[in-house]
């Protein structure tokens, strides 16, 4: 499990996060949303490390305490985490297998032939078959979100972030993702933590979702709740198409 | 951010950059990749343009030697003096800051604007080690070797300018070549010493603005532009200090 206790962020004068505490459930796929620039990634890259959290903050793994560990004992921490980036961040320069042995290449004492199997488990786990020797640039926006899957699963981890796993890919492709997030999720364990604008991904995966509105937590609840829920900022955000308010109207009226 | 924060978080990188690998197996792999791609790839390119500058400078010494009190091998003496002390160790690292400096900047700065660093610092990897200390110490170590054929192939250069001429002979050339080289090897050692810091330069500094390249693609390529402005400037003084230091 991961506790964040409040969490605030500053850049300068500019305050982003407003004391945000926050639980995130292992086995869940737990959502954190909102709208652009309200906060999310930079609450994301907080709790992962990428910023440091103001004074009084505190992100816990497990109990271990991470905004308070120095660099050699965050390393110990992050070799549990795996990232899913929005760009999918694939070194350019290595092919597929690579890309996904890379992190065992690094902490581990495997043979190569170990790694090789281990980075084509994980490949075959993600449905990517014989495109071992190809390079990010030759894979599709989907496949590569879903090699980018591969190498944050190499390491069996017991935290997973994906940061809009979802942007840039058609419907079919991103229930694809979405489903794939929530198996690994479940199969593993793992504590997942997933920023998205998508509300298919909301309705399908969404176990815990907490939404973030100016920098701050203003709700949370699960996929059945959102759809009942009374928060105009919620509601506003969620249902903002015609589409999306008429289908709550039906499935509020049953 | 002013030019004393630049050279304080510069240092500060430093640091980082220089600790420990997490594993000596894939530095050394990277080391080796590095002096290729970035020493071996550009001998070519020192070689054609050391080449021609020995030539230049050749025939530009003989075009302004008119006194007749001064023997013809000077043209030679002074072509190896030049090469030496100047041309070689400097205007080859002010070449390759351009060549050298605009690729690290690009590469390192692209990897930041597409999270790849990110991606690096969330799997544990000290990506500022990870990323500049392969590049960093192959060419501190291995760019005098490419300023050593530099200086062989402007002397070739002079040779073959000098003597297609008619403005020489090979064995005059040669006397000139030879002159007081016993008073004078230790340009030699001077040369060396400077090229190895103008390395560094034109690796860690262009990894720094690389590094720290905020935006898209737009700001890569001003990063890559500031990489090569500061480390052309970083050379320039970087010369006149160790001249005052070393050769004074």
């Amino acid at each position: 499990m991961i506790e964040v206790t409040n969490i605030s962020k500053s850049f300068g004068d500019t305050q982003i996060l407003f004391d945000i505490d926050a639980k995130f459930t292992e086995g869940q796929v737990n959502l954190i949303i909102g709208a652009s620039g309200q906060g999310k990634s930079v609450l994301t890259k907080c709790i992962v490390g990428l910023h440091e959290v103001d004074e009084g903050g505190a992100v816990l793994y497990d109990g271990r305490d991470f905004s308070a560990m120095n660099r050699s004992e965050r390393i110990e921490i992050r070799k549990e985490i795996g990232m899913l980036f929005q760009g999918s961040a694939l070194f350019d320069s290595l092919t597929v297998e690579e890309n996904v042995a890379f992190p065992l290449k690094m902490f581990t004492d495997m043979s190569n032939e170990e790694m090789r199997e281990r980075a084509n488990f994980c490949l075959n786990r993600v449905d990517i078959i014989d495109k071992n020797e190809l390079l990010p640039a030759e894979c599709s926006g989907g496949m590569q979100k879903r090699i980018a899957i591969a190498r944050a699963i190499a390491m069996n981890p017991k935290y997973l972030f994906c940061d809009e796993p979802n942007s840039g890919l058609d419907p079919k492709t991103s229930i694809l993702i979405d489903n794939l997030i929530k198996e690994i999720t479940y199969e593993y364990n793992m504590t997942t933590v997933v920023i998205t604008h998508d509300m298919n991904s909301v309705m399908e995966i969404g176990d815990h979702i907490i939404f973030i509105n100016q920098g701050r937590k203003w709700w949370q609840g699960n996929n059945k709740e959102i759809i009942r829920t009374d928060n105009k900022q919620v509601v506003e955000f969620v249902y903002a198409s015609s589409f999306m308010k008429n289908l709550r109207e039906k499935l509020i009226n049953g | 951010m002013n030019l004393f924060e630049h050279i304080g978080r510069y240092f500060g990188m430093l640091k980082s950059v220089f600790s420990r690998p997490e594993k000596g197996k894939v530095f050394r792999k990277m080391f080796f990749s590095e002096v290729d791609s970035i020493v071996i790839n550009s001998i070519p390119l020192v070689a054609f343009l050391s080449v021609f500058m020995g030539g230049v400078i050749s025939l530009q010494t003989a075009a302004n030697m008119g006194s007749p009190l001064l023997p013809e091998y000077t043209i030679g003496y002074i072509t190896r003096s030049s090469t030496i002390l100047e041309f070689s160790p400097t205007i080859i690292s002010l070449i390759l800051a351009g060549k050298i400096g605009s690729n690290i900047a690009s590469e390192v700065g692209t990897m930041r604007v597409t999270e790849q660093i990110d991606a690096l610092e969330i799997m544990g990897v000290n990506s500022m080690s990870y990323l500049m200390m392969p590049k960093i110490l192959a060419t501190t170590l291995f760019l005098p070797f490419v300023v050593v054929i530099s200086m062989a192939l402007c002397l070739v250069g002079g040779w073959i300018a000098g003597v297609q001429s008619g403005l020489y002979s090979t064995e005059t050339y040669l006397i000139g070549i030879k002159a007081f080289w016993y008073e004078d090897q230790f340009y030699l050692y001077y040369a060396l010493c400077k090229t190895m810091i103008f390395g560094f330069l034109i690796t860690s500094i262009p990894g720094y603005f690389g590094y720290y390249t905020k935006g898209g693609s737009l700001e890569v390529g001003r990063s890559s532009t500031s990489a090569v402005v500061a480390s052309s400037v970083a050379i320039l003084v970087a010369n006149y200090i160790l001249t005052q230091l070393i050769l004074v």
